[in-house]
């Protein structure tokens, strides 16, 4: 005879009926029930709230979407051709970014005292550029070095002024990213290339360098995806970009369906981006589980 | 012939004195066990002969020449004096072969293919060669003190400085190296180790030092030092050790 509750003085150690529904091999059914009741009730929301009309012609229409998109023959932008200007911006600048970062990190963690001047230097530039708002940077940078008068430096386009602004925010950021990765090889290593008569470089390149890149790619790709919103606000500088030319759309067509093309261009290029950053952190820490077994 | 030599190094970090006044030679072919508790300076004396730590009093001494010497080129040291750790230290992102094969390949600039020669056979002669090219994760930690040790060998050094290679092994896996720390003594490798196994000490080494908060207490033939230490700081140790 079996009793489904332990008799005496033996506690049980069954989970609740209500736990086992939720967590247990229902988990799949109650999360894909819960996604669709959520998503369901804000699609309502907007679809029979009392501005939901509106608000639909306003944001979503089919045909304003893709007017905006490809633009009109007398139109002044398309959002199509904007996002052309990000996209060469935001690449561009992430080669700068990454070169120029992994310099001036080098520069902070070397010890050598030749750089202690330049290790100075280099730590006020990154809490200068972390610490301005980027709006700041592209006014200053894109205003400020034209006004300067300077010879070649003061005639660009604002283009340049604003791949310059944003390099000079985002090295700030991914320096700091990439001296965490370089902090983050164990001394012990440095120890046992030194100990094999590695010169200081060597060991950088042949020991550290390689580790510390499989910790850094997640990090850095977050930089670059908020580094590729960041080239809507270039805008500022007179760039007719995505978001500005959503912007000149709308004005003329008075219908803001234009911004959300924008909206979804932009996610068309960062989502992708997450998704590959989130499978590389969960591929690292499997590697990780694994190799302290 | 005297490979190193350590007279009255002193070693301090921050106030704390944690080498006070040690002297020690090893002749070619020797092999020292230094002795002691942890936190006696081991490690660091091991430390300050090829040069991952500077003494602050004292010296050292390679084949007579003193290592303070400001043109001493320390690169140049390490390679004559090879280093194993307690913690293996191997190169997770590199194979069993490419870590063995570091050294000469990056620090000698010798051509790869014949390292790489030389790499397999040190491989072989530890019984691990089947696994050149997988990476040191895969491997037990017995297996992992032996690849770091041919990877040290790899470098054909004059010396190798062992550093409690054993106290971070299982207690099964300590024999395996062991055994081939012992085929390496029975060659002639001259060899400088901080170690716990007294039994090793006894059977391989030439002479025995017990170091006590930064001294040199004793220092003999393992027998003298192990056996009928004269010291009552050393006795206390060796009976401490033995029970």
């Amino acid at each position: 005879m079996t009793t489904p509750v332990p008799a005496g003085d033996v506690p049980s150690l069954f989970s609740s009926r209500r736990r086992r529904f939720l967590t247990g091999r229902h988990s799949r059914l109650v999360s894909s029930l819960s996604t669709v009741v959520v998503l369901g009730a804000v699609a309502l929301l907007v679809f029979y709230a009392p501005g939901g009309v509106a608000f639909r012609h306003f944001f979503f229409d089919p045909h304003q979407m893709w007017v905006a998109l490809i633009g009109t023959h007398q139109g002044l932008a398309s959002v199509g051709k904007g996002i052309v200007t990000n996209i060469w911006m935001f690449s561009l600048c992430e080669v700068l970014v990454l070169l120029f970062g992994l310099l001036l990190a080098w520069v902070r963690i070397s010890r050598a005292p030749v750089l202690a001047p330049l290790r100075v230097l280099a730590t006020i530039y990154t809490d200068v550029f972390r610490g301005i708002p980027i709006l700041l940077v592209f006014i200053i940078v894109g205003f400020g070095l034209a006004e300067l008068n300077i010879g070649w430096i003061s005639h660009q386009t604002p283009a340049f002024y604003g791949c310059v602004a944003i390099t000079l925010t985002y090295t700030a950021y991914v320096a700091e990213v990439y001296r965490a990765g370089l902090h983050s090889v164990p001394h012990g290593q440095i120890l046992a290339a030194r100990s094999l008569g590695l010169s200081q470089s060597a060991t950088m390149r042949q020991v550290i360098l390689p580790q510390a890149v499989r910790t850094v790619i997640p990090p850095l790709l977050n930089d670059f995806i908020s580094m590729q919103k960041d080239t809507a606000l270039v805008s500022i500088l007179g760039i007719v970009e995505a978001v500005q030319s959503a912007q000149i759309d709308a004005a003329q067509n008075f219908n803001d369906s234009g911004l959300v093309v924008a909206a979804l261009l932009f996610l068309l290029m960062t989502v992708p981006l997450t998704r590959l950053t989130d499978r590389l952190i969960a591929k690292d820490r499997t590697r990780r589980l694994a190799g302290v077994s | 012939m005297s490979v190193l030599g350590f007279h009255n190094v002193a070693k301090r970090f921050g106030t704390s004195e944690v080498l006070r006044g040690v002297s020690l030679e090893l002749n070619r072919h020797d092999v020292v066990c230094v002795i002691g508790a942890s936190g006696s300076g081991k490690s660091t004396l091991l430390r300050c002969a090829n040069l991952l730590e500077r003494v602050d009093g004292g010296d050292v001494t390679l084949f007579g020449q003193s290592l303070l010497d400001p043109r001493i080129d320390e690169n140049l040291v390490r390679r004559h004096i090879a280093m194993v750790f307690q913690s293996f230290n191997l190169f997770p992102h590199l194979s069993v072969l490419q870590n063995v094969m570091l050294g000469p390949v990056h620090a000698l600039k010798r051509p790869s293919d014949e390292v790489r020669d030389e790499a397999m056979a040190l491989l072989e002669r530890i019984g691990l060669a089947s696994r050149a090219a997988e990476y040191p994760d895969r491997l037990s930690g017995g297996q992992q003190q032996r690849v770091a040790i041919v990877r040290s060998l790899a470098m054909q050094p004059s010396l190798l400085l062992l550093d409690e290679v054993t106290s971070a092994l299982d207690p099964t896996l300590v024999g395996e190296v062991l055994e081939l720390l012992r085929e390496l003594a029975h060659e002639g490798t001259t060899m400088l180790l901080a170690t716990h196994e007294m039994g090793f000490a006894r059977d391989v080494a030439t002479s025995v030092a017990y170091l006590d908060q930064g001294v040199v207490i004793e220092a003999g033939t393992p027998e003298h030092i192990l056996d009928a230490p004269e010291h009552e700081l050393t006795r206390a140790f060796v009976s401490r050790v033995r029970s």
